[in-house]
């Protein structure tokens, strides 16, 4: 238990004190961040919130190939409950690949995947849904025509109950059910502080808004593991402080398992627990963001040799 | 000038059964992006059901219900065997599907339920209403008016279903995006069964309206192609879109028909009769030309 605090206390460390002899990790946006987020609160958040840390997903010797193309060789690592795990690497280096195995998009060649004690065979993505898994995507994924307070409703699918029939007579138990799912959609609305568009088709909203209403799709589902797709792409300095602040809320309020993948140095070894780091398709550092940082071939890929 | 509003509303009311036509293919086309060429064979093959289990003995309630019966299997077998075995193909590839499936209706029907032409009795004379031909001095059939009322119940209900229920949103965003929808845990098998359970519920009450009025034969499966023109309209995304291009299309072709001819006649001579054939596929070339998403389809803007 208290190891496990320190190695996360270390992660916060690591990137406030910058770089004491280490490759400087995308600096300004990095230091910008680490100053803003509510780091006291943060910590003794963890304290309680983080108390487990049991491998929940394990991924054994994962192989993905297209054809002949090799998306992935021979990948393994695990992740436990409750941390933030973060999947790096280069561009092509297989990521989203990774993250699209673990939610069942994607069926390994080889390799054996056990979630919860359990190995799993050819999943589909809404069998995924259905045991907690829920997630956003790259290209944000959102029902533009919709509005956002109905986008983050479709997140409560898999909580809804009643049936076809009864849904299209509005009949009561469906009605009743509509109306509560509906109080726990607001909540997630107060939550990720969006209140003020629930109303509006999200094809309307700025691209960063539809990054926040897309991570509360995925939170509607209230999600036991929560995978992000570069949740902080193409965002400014002051939108990644807001998702850099949702996301440690999510995990430290609801101690939900959090996988994402992130190419902002900063912000990865700031909020994560342990980093598992790709490098076309293969593993080539895994551990604390202190010890990955230290990895001369994790240094090497992302400098170059020569360095 | 009761004359013309005559001939107005008559349009208005015929053009809601074109509505319901369409509505049939929106649907489908909104929750899969299929174009369902079957789409007239479907309302073809309900009449036929009806008339059918008429024939066999059953009394028309229960061979409306047996008939929707025959409908969901259509739908879901579609699904389950056509749809099912081609997802991800391109859209081109769906749409000979359909094609196919189509003939195959047709085919089967007549098999299943014979081939000779018979009415549908729905109890409700087209006659004109007394109390408005008195008052106004305007026909107005008791059947269109029926028929019209349907088609808009039918419309309303479907609308509020898409906008207000868990299944409705769920098929909304199906349409929207596959692979995101699929991540929420939403089945989108179950979504296409039902989505093609309910287009043969529409193409039953519109089978059953126009089988009635013209009698059940292999003529109701061309209504589909009158839906065309609604649809290019319309929008092929928008509910609200079939409706308003049906109301369109029926006010504007009977217009058409009643006061185009006289002019031509008075021009070129001789005579210009049924206008009203082809006049709605002109109106939407020349809407096509102006306006190519439709009054409410959506508008693809590409980043480039």
């Amino acid at each position: 238990m208290s190891g496990d605090a320190r190695m996360t206390q270390m992660a916060w460390q690591g990137v406030a004190r910058g770089g004491d002899g280490q490759p400087a990790w995308s600096g300004a946006s990095a230091a910008a961040i680490a100053a803003e987020s509510p780091r006291e609160d943060a910590q003794a958040a963890q304290a309680h919130a983080r108390q487990a840390g049991d491998v929940i997903l394990d991924l054994q010797n994962i192989s993905l190939s297209f054809g002949g193309v090799k998306a992935l060789t021979d990948i393994s690592f695990d992740v436990r409950e409750h941390e933030i795990r973060a999947i790096i690497g280069p561009n092509g280096a297989g990521k989203s690949s990774m993250l699209n195995v673990i939610n069942g998009v994607y069926h390994p060649q080889q390799g054996r995947i056990v979630f919860r004690g359990e190995e799993r065979r050819k999943m589909h993505p809404t069998e995924a849904a259905r045991q907690g898994i829920a997630r956003t995507f790259q290209n944000i994924a959102l029902f533009k025509g919709m509005t956002v307070l109905d986008n983050i409703m479709t997140g409560r699918n898999t909580k809804f109950r009643s049936g076809l029939l009864a849904n299209a007579l509005w009949w009561g138990p469906a009605r009743n059910e509509e109306t509560r799912h509906r109080r726990k959609v607001e909540e997630v609305i107060d939550f990720l502080e969006i209140q003020a568009i629930r109303k509006t088709p999200v094809g309307r909203l700025p691209y960063g808004l539809q990054k926040r209403v897309e991570l509360a799709r995925a939170l509607a589902a209230e999600p036991s593991m929560l995978l992000l797709d570069e949740p902080m792409a193409g965002m400014n300095v002051e939108e990644k402080q807001d998702m850099c602040r949702f996301i440690l809320d999510v995990n430290h309020q609801f101690g939900t398992t959090i996988v994402l993948i992130e190419h902002d140095m900063g912000v990865v070894m700031d909020i994560s627990d342990r980093v598992v780091v790709l490098d076309y398709g293969k593993k080539i550092g895994d551990g604390t963001p202190d010890v990955v940082k230290a990895n001369p071939d994790v240094i090497r890929a992302y400098l170059g040799a020569g360095h | 000038m009761t004359f013309f509003f005559e001939i107005l509303i008559g349009g208005l009311l015929s053009g809601l059964m074109y509505s319901l036509v369409a509505l049939g293919f929106v649907l489908i086309y909104k929750a899969s992006g299929v174009f369902n060429f079957a789409q007239g064979a479907m309302v073809y093959f309900a009449a036929l059901a009806v008339v059918g289990l008429m024939d066999k003995g059953l009394p028309m309630w229960a061979a409306v219900i047996g008939a929707f019966g025959v409908m969901l299997v259509v739908g879901i077998s579609t699904e389950r065997f056509v749809l099912r075995k081609l997802v991800n193909q391109p859209p081109i590839t769906l749409f000979m599907a359909t094609i196919g499936l189509s003939f195959f209706l047709e085919g089967l029907g007549p098999l299943l339920f014979g081939n000779e032409v018979r009415p549908i009795n729905l109890g409700i004379v087209d006659e004109p209403i007394e109390a408005i031909l008195t008052r106004f001095n305007i026909v107005l059939s008791k059947f269109d008016l029926a028929a019209a009322a349907i088609a808009g119940i039918l419309v309303g209900a479907l609308a509020l279903f898409f906008q207000f229920t868990k299944v409705g949103r769920a098929l909304r965003a199906v349409a929207d995006d596959h692979q995101a929808a699929l991540s929420l845990g939403i089945p989108l098998q179950h979504i296409w069964a039902i989505v093609w359970g309910v287009a043969g519920f529409v193409a039953l009450v519109a089978g059953m309206l126009w089988g009635s009025r013209n009698g059940v034969q292999f003529a109701l499966t061309l209504t589909a192609l009158k839906a065309l023109p609604v649809l290019i309209l319309g929008g092929f995304t928008s509910v609200p879109g079939a409706i308003v291009g049906g109301l369109v299309i029926g006010a504007s072709e009977k217009l058409a028909e009643i006061y185009i001819p006289p002019v031509f006649q008075s021009a070129f001579g001789g005579n210009f009769g049924g206008i009203e054939g082809w006049f709605p596929y002109v109106f939407a070339l020349l809407f096509l030309l102006v306006r190519p998403e439709g009054l409410f389809g959506e508008k693809h803007i590409d980043r480039v």
